[in-house]
Order: structure tokens, then C-alpha cells, then sequence
């Protein structure tokens, strides 16, 4: 059986993509390494998904039932689950993966779509310091434990790191009965969204300690307290004001990366600012019919914007595979003061509009997000407020557009 | 009391006192800001999203099927601790009925 379009990553990003390949005409293969379709939304028992995409407020599970009910209906999507993929050669369209049913395989492809995920940054990732005792876990790591496995990590816990996963976790340990004592922050402003800090920490009084890290871990066996400092402003822990803090757990929240590794030096050209490949508007990677998607990409704050893009990739995977992918002479897209990165990295001349998607570097108020191409402004939106954790989009004419287009803020 | 608006990433400091005209909200910046204020000052609620045991083990993810009010989510989750649901269990299951009497329904949101 030969594939046109192989999806590498069963999560919101790889089921949208199957489910747009195969509305192309193309015959689909999901590789997934879970038991189940769903990725990461299935341990997200909170709701808050989907108010964008379906217009409802979904828990994780469910958001992820709706996609995988129809990617299991839909006839031409083969699903390989308990699907390592193992290999990948992007210019000669093969994937070699091992999985109990069809052991060690290697297949030819038509175009391959890359949607694995992201993977959380560890303690030694950030060079934690002092022992290294059971206890220390990522949040999500931790929020799988919980939530699919049933354990309970700890009973008294400290945060470090405000993201998002962070502070959802800090309502669910205090649910399951914890004492989430703190959640600290390095930086002097959180990566969280405002819902989240009000409903996870203040309604169950954590408090949220900002410019502050953990300096060392102490504890043999088990954590059994941390050491924690403010950090000066340039974020080196000030040790005069040291202080110890006694818990029996650690969750780190301290940011997150394109699970990558599968397709590093493999001629895949990637973005330093966004850890995930360099893409076009058809998020097709320099590679010609190798496809990226979702958080490999680069991290989102919200999946409905992931099952958005992950449709564009699928749709254009399966156009290439079947030999019908519109290209033509590309238009660099750049993003310059304040604007930390806009995606796709290249657009194609026409006629059409095409959404750029962009992140900004730290929180700005009262700014305008211009767009300049030629010289000329061909895009202006004023902002009350623009966060780096919420991504942005602005709606590009293209006919307007000459030689390269430049994002960037005017504060 | 003071909170912080969630309506939009701004996030607002509000002040929300009881004066003899009604209650008022200070420190926002857009009408959103004011309904939330008002809401959170006279009826907190949000949904609660927690685990449920199950007989072979497990466990299955669960949430009320509305808002409650805030002041009973504890009482939910004490009611949710005692007690292990029988497998399989679909997603929209009802798992209890008018969970402490908030006029919510307990349903399953996942599949075991």
C-alpha cells in the first residue's frame, strides 16, 4: 500500500491534517504513537477549547473526540497506533516505524506531514541546581500522571513557571487535594492568560510570586524543600534574600519545544526564534511535500488555531502528492521591532489574502501592528493590548505586496 | 472587593463596591469589564472540570454540564471523591444528577 499523505503525530494537528488530505482525494496514513488519536488534549480535562472553532466551550477530551469520531468514520485514513516512526527521509519520501502490528516497516509516501507536538522544557533543560530527588516533574508530565494514570504526584507542591499548563495545574493538585503552596515566575510578567491566573490561583488563594526562581533543590530520597530567590533585572537570583520553602513536589511550567528530533539534519531548514521549521504559506518546509503543523512549528497558545493550520497543511500536502500544489515566486515575510516572529516565513505572489500569523516579544499597550511592503503601508490594526502569550493574525492582501513584507509594532 | 478581569488579555484591576445607586465597578476599561465585575461580585461561577474513579481502577475526566457557583465546588469535588462509576463509560454520560443541588448535571468527558 502506497500512502499520498503520512502524518507523523495523531494530536489536534495531525487529525485536521488527514481529515483536509483526504477531502482532497488523497489516501491518508495517521502515525501515532499513543493508544488512542488525541494527542495531548486528551490528558487537558479543563474546558476552555474549541470557543473559536466550534464556538463552544469543550474540555480537552472532547475537543479531541470531535476530530478523532470523524477521522475514524472517514474511509482512506489508515490509523497505525502504538506507532513509533523511526526514521524519516524527506527527500526520497520514506517512513520507517515499528508498531505490534506491523513490526518494522518502511513505506514510500506521496508527501509527509510533520505534526509531533512539542515536548516540555526539564529541570535540566534549565539548569536546575542541587539534588536531584523523586519529585521534580514537568507539569504536564505531571498532569498525564493525574489525569489518564490516576497517581497523585504529591502533597505539598511548588510551581515554577507560570505558563499556562502551570497554573492549570495548580487548580488541579488543590482539587485533587494538595497544598499548592506558590507558583513562581522568573519573569516580571506571566506567559499565562489572565482567565487562567483569576480561576487557578486567586479563586484558591496561590499566591504568584513574579521575578522569582527556585535556587537549589533540596532533599535525598524525596524533594524535600527548595530554596527560592527574587531574581535582579537581569534575571540572576539576588542569594542575600534566599529562603527555603518545604514541599514534597516541584512542577516546572518553563516553556515548551518542537519535538523536532525525527527530521534534525535532514535538510529541513528551521527558525532559531520558533525552534520549528522555516515554512511557506502552505506550511510546506523548504523540502519540497514535507509539511509542518502544530506545535512542531511552532507553540501555540490555543488549538483551535493548531486544527486550523493543521487543515492548511493537510490540503496542501495532498495537492502535492497528486502533483497539484500552486507555487510561484515566494515573498519573504520579515518581523522586526517588537514583533518576535510572523509565520508562514514565505508567501506566494497572487491575488488572494493570506493570514500571517505573529507573536510579540513582551507585553505592549496601546500598540499598532504595521505591515510594510515596497516602502509602503499595506496593513495597520491598533491594539489595546498585545501579550506574548496570545498570538495575533493579520489579513495580508496580496496583490499589494512587492518583494518582501515587514511586520512590526509601533508603540 | 478587587479582581482582575479576564475578558481580555488586559486584565484589568477592578474595585466592585455595593453603593446605595447599585454596585459599581472601577477600573476597567471597556463595558465587558463592568458585566464581568458585577457577576463576580453578586454570583461567582464557573464550570468545575475534576476525576471520577472508576470500578476497574481507572480513572475518567468529568465536568459540570453548566456553571455552578463558585462557593460549591468543594462540595462537588467531597461528592466526587466517594464515589467509582461503573466502566464502559461514554463521553456525555450523565454521572450524577444535579450535583449538590447547584442545577448542574456531572457527565463524562471521555471514553473508558
Amino acid at each position: 500500500m502506497r500512502y499520498d499523505v503520512a502524518i507523523i503525530g495523531g494530536g489536534p494537528a495531525g487529525m485536521a491534517a488527514a481529515l483536509s488530505a483526504r477531502e482532497k482525494g488523497a489516501t491518508v496514513a495517521i502515525f501515532e504513537r499513543d493508544v488512542r488519536l488525541g494527542g495531548i488534549l486528551n490528558q487537558c480535562i479543563h474546558n476552555g477549547f474549541g470557543l473559536h472553532y466550534f464556538k463552544e466551550e469543550l474540555t480537552g477530551p472532547e475537543y479531541a473526540k470531535r476530530f478523532r469520531d470523524k477521522v475514524e468514520a472517514t474511509e482512506g485514513i489508515d490509523i497505525f497506533l502504538e506507532a513509533m516512526v523511526l526514521d524519516i527521509n524527506p527527500q526520497e519520501k520514506t517512513i520507517t516505524f515499528v508498531n505490534p502490528e506491523k513490526g518494522f516497516t518502511t513505506l514510500s509516501v506521496g508527501a509527509i506531514v510533520l505534526a509531533m507536538g512539542c515536548r516540555e522544557r526539564t529541570a535540566g533543560a534549565i539548569n536546575m541546581t542541587g539534588s536531584r530527588p523523586a519529585g521534580i516533574y514537568t507539569a504536564g508530565m505531571a498532569q498525564r500522571l493525574s489525569n489518564i494514570n490516576g497517581y497523585m504526584v504529591g502533597k505539598k507542591i511548588v510551581i515554577l513557571g507560570s505558563g499556562d499548563i502551570g497554573l492549570i495545574m495548580a487548580r488541579r493538585m488543590t482539587f485533587e487535594g494538595a497544598e499548592v503552596k506558590m507558583v513562581l515566575e522568573l519573569m516580571p510578567y506571566s506567559a499565562g492568560l489572565k482567565r487562567n491566573i483569576v480561576q487557578c490561583l486567586d479563586d484558591y488563594g496561590i499566591p504568584l510570586k513574579f521575578s522569582y526562581t527556585v535556587t537549589r533543590v533540596i532533599g535525598k530520597n524525596r524533594v524535600e524543600g527548595l530554596y527560592i530567590a527574587p531574581v535582579d533585572e537581569n534575571r540572576r537570583p539576588i542569594l542575600e534574600k534566599e529562603e527555603f520553602v518545604e514541599c514534597d513536589t516541584l512542577l516546572l511550567s518553563v516553556g515548551l519545544i518542537p519535538e523536532n528530533d525525527l527530521v534534525n539534519d535532514k535538510g529541513i531548514q528551521f527558525s532559531p526564534i520558533t525552534s520549528g521549521a522555516i515554512v511557506d504559506e502552505h506550511r510546506q518546509t523548504c523540502v519540497e511535500g514535507v509539511f509542518a503543523c502544530g506545535n512542531v512549528l511552532h507553540v501555540h497558545d490555543l488549538v483551535d488555531n493548531v486544527s486550523e493550520e493543521g487543515t492548511i497543511a493537510g490540503a496542501s500536502a495532498a495537492d502535492y502528492a497528486m502533483g497539484k500544489l500552486s507555487m510561484g515566486n515566494k515573498i519573504p515575510v520579515l518581523a522586526k521591532d517588537g514583533v518576535r516572529y510572523a509565520l508562514p516565513h514565505y508567501i506566494y505572489e497572487g491575488e488572494d489574502k493570506v493570514r500571517v500569523y505573529f507573536r510579540v516579544g513582551q507585553v505592549y499597550k496601546n500598540a499598532t501592528l504595521i505591515a510594510t511592503s515596497g516602502g509602503e503601508k499595506v496593513f495597520s490594526k491598533k491594539y489595546m493590548i498585545l501579550a506574548p502569550g496570545e498570538m495575533g493574525f493579520v489579513l495580508l492582501d496580496k496583490s499589494k505586496l512587492k518583494e518582501s513584507v515587514t511586520l512590526s509594532l509601533e508603540v | 472587593m478587587n479582581t482582575i478581569c479576564i475578558m481580555c488579555p488586559m486584565g484589568c484591576p477592578l474595585t466592585i463596591t455595593e453603593t446605595e445607586s447599585g454596585i459599581k465597578v472601577e477600573g476597567n476599561t471597556c463595558k465587558r469589564g463592568e458585566i464581568y465585575g458585577k457577576q463576580e461580585y453578586t454570583c461567582p461561577q464557573r464550570v468545575v472540570t475534576s476525576l471520577v474513579a472508576t470500578d476497574d481502577g481507572r480513572v475518567v475526566s468529568v465536568k459540570t454540564s453548566g456553571l455552578v457557583d463558585k462557593d460549591k465546588i468543594f462540595d462537588i469535588l467531597k461528592v466526587l471523591k466517594g464515589i467509582t462509576v461503573k466502566t464502559p463509560v461514554a463521553t456525555g454520560d450523565c454521572i450524577i444528577a444535579n450535583v449538590c443541588d447547584s442545577g448542574a448535571d456531572i457527565v463524562a468527558t471521555s471514553s473508558l
